[in-house]
């Protein structure tokens, strides 16, 4: 057994989880392909809705807002669409019921950190997610029209944002998670940093719109991180500087994100009183 | 004997729970006033286990089994106490520690609903680093001890709990644990699973030399696979020692089951009448009595068979019990 846990490293052994994980979400989410379009779906209307609003306003104002034209915001929030379904991770909600019914004893059980199999199982699920929005989002852009015109820099620069931004609020939304350890009932405090989010990420509003204080407080959380940078490094104009800058900022989140994880994590078990089974 | 399996000394733990009377003016006063009791659900219990050996962890709902298995397996922080498994502090959940334990819950379910056990085992398989010929090995040796056949093929959803049961206790014994922690495993299951699960638990701790420790409700478990046993109660152990003797030192009586020629006799005057039927009659007699019992019994009646035991071992249990609770 010793011999088993020296030849293996640690890294190879993660990879190997992550990919069994995700190749075993890709095998379970594949059977509930109807309720992935449904929730595929139910993530439109807010985007779409946010969209109808703001293009009145920018025709309102005589073509544009803030910067935006009906055309860029149609292309904002289709990339939001996209953005969302990377942004779907494990909710404290989740914590409640895996408490509850036992489920977090059996991961505590393992040898690995549990936050590595759901970091793992949402990857995989959004292959299955990916392969439903394609359509979904070429039905957006035959509706919207969408102005969209990235550089490569700026595709490379999104396509690794995305991954940041998931990981981003995996971390943060597994911290709240964690007070169920504590407490076992979050779910108030889930709704304010829903509510933050929906302010200061570019979730409701492109940062852009919003007043400049609210942009400065925005630049100082995780939450824009998570949202708008990744959507605006596609269909805004924020030169390779400010791309890389916030590439780094996400890195700097993560980091944050990581060790106050740790540091919870070493309380949260001592004090978790394995109720439920 | 090398290292101990499990070294366990004055282990503690307290829970604070929250308590209120029932009704709308106790939930408001509790907005404001919180009252706590404090719950000692393990109460400075002490044992060791050998390698090997397979212990019966025994005591009523309440009593502390689950609490210190959840201890043992590093689940829960001790409030005071020792606890050493395999040479560690299980609270740490050092990965090394965890590689080599296993604990199962009968009413617990691990493994993936929506897809088939045989995909679980892999996810096991990397969890536990386990590298793939001797996966293979394992999981073969696994399915065949289990007789599990195509049930790892099936969605778990599609399978009845028995089923349930068997293929989750391979998928806990993939790694090869050195030491086993089973809570209930013969839990809801039919006499023929029950069975079967024992059968390939004493095959197991053959096989592997693992340690196991166990509870159950079922007797017949405990009788099956447990040389010793571990009675608890209100988080304090009551008797720590070989089953075979737990009957003849606690009990103070043994049971005649005796056959008559013929019906109707009263023997209430040999001893307590415990059951009858027919012509067989059950008789509860002192220990030191049964002796002279018997021969009166012989002396006064055509008997066609008599048998003396000591009573079930669950009515020994009971009785140890019953010796612990002083009457309210």
């Amino acid at each position: 057994m010793s011999e088993r846990i020296s030849t293996a490293s640690r890294p190879r052994a993660l990879f190997d989880l992550y990919r069994t994980q995700a190749r075993m979400a890709v095998a379970r989410e594949s059977q509930y392909r109807m309720r992935n379009v449904m929730s595929l779906i139910g993530f439109l209307t807010e985007p779409v809705v946010y969209l109808a609003v703001w293009t009145a306003v920018a025709q309102a104002k005589g073509g544009s807002v803030g910067g935006y034209t009906p055309g860029t915001l149609a292309a904002y929030f289709i990339a939001w669409t996209l953005v969302r379904n990377m942004n779907v991770v494990f909710t404290p909600y989740g914590f409640e019921w895996r408490i509850r019914s036992g489920e977090m004893s059996g991961q505590l059980l393992r040898p690995a950190h549990p936050i590595h199999y759901d970091l793992a199982y949402f990857a995989g699920w959004k292959v299955v997610w990916f392969t439903m929005w394609l359509p979904i989002a070429a039905a957006l852009v035959l509706l919207f029209r969408p102005e969209l015109h990235p550089e490569p820099v700026e595709i490379a620069v999104f396509a690794v944002a995305i991954w940041g931004a998931y990981l981003v609020r995996s971390l943060f939304q597994w911290l709240i998670g964690l007070i169920t350890f504590f407490t076992t009932r979050v779910a108030a405090l889930f709704e304010v940093y829903i509510v933050a989010e929906l302010m200061l990420s570019g979730r409701l509003v492109p940062m852009a719109l919003m007043p400049s204080w609210v942009q400065t407080v925005a630049g100082y959380l995780p939450f824009k991180w998570t949202f708008g940078f990744p959507i605006e490094a596609l269909v805004g104009q924020l030169g390779t500087r400010t791309l890389l800058t916030g590439l780094g900022t996400q890195l700097l989140w993560i980091g944050i994100g990581s060790s106050l994880l740790a540091l919870t994590w070493r309380a949260a078990v001592r004090r978790y009183s394995a109720v439920g089974n | 004997m090398g290292e101990l399996a499990v070294h366990v000394a004055h282990l503690r733990r307290i829970f604070k729970v929250p308590e209120r009377e029932a009704g709308l003016r106790e939930s408001v006063r509790s907005l404001f006033h919180r009252r706590y009791r404090e719950v000692r659900a393990v109460d400075g219990i002490s044992f060791d286990i050998e390698p090997g050996e397979v212990v019966g962890f025994l005591g009523p709902n309440g009593a502390g089994k689950t609490t210190t298995l959840k201890m043992l397996s590093g689940l829960l922080h001790p409030t005071d106490g020792e606890v050493r498994v395999l040479g560690e502090t299980p609270a740490r959940r050092r990965r090394e520690y965890l590689r080599r334990m296993s604990l199962v819950m009968g009413n617990r379910n691990q493994l993936q609903w929506d897809i088939p056990a045989a995909d679980s085992f892999e996810l096991n398989r990397a969890i536990y680093q386990v590298p793939w010929p001797e996966f293979r090995r394992t999981r073969d040796e696994l399915v065949e001890l289990l007789d599990l056949g195509d049930l790892v093929t099936k969605p778990v959803r599609n399978l009845s709990l028995g089923e349930r049961m068997k293929v989750e206790l391979a998928a806990a014994l993939l790694h090869r644990p050195a030491v086993l922690f089973l809570d209930e495993p013969t839990l809801g299951l039919d006499i023929t699973m029950q069975k079967r699960i024992r059968t390939f638990i004493a095959e197991y701790n053959v096989r592997h030399s693992a340690s196991v420790l166990l509870t159950s409700h079922y007797m017949a478990d405990v009788e099956a696979l447990c040389q010793r046993v571990i009675i608890i109660d209100r988080g304090r152990i009551l008797f720590d020692g070989d089953l075979a003797t737990l009957a003849t030192s606690l009990a103070a009586y043994k049971e005649l089951d005796v056959t008559l020629a013929g019906s109707g006799a009263d023997l209430s005057g040999y001893g307590e009448v415990r059951s009858r039927d027919g012509d067989r009659v059950t008789l509860r007699v002192p220990k030191a009595q049964t002796p002279l019992v018997t021969a009166r019994l012989l002396a006064d009646h055509t008997v066609l068979d008599l048998t003396v035991e000591d009573p079930p071992i669950e009515d020994v249990i009971e009785l140890l019990f019953a010796a612990a609770r002083p009457p309210a």
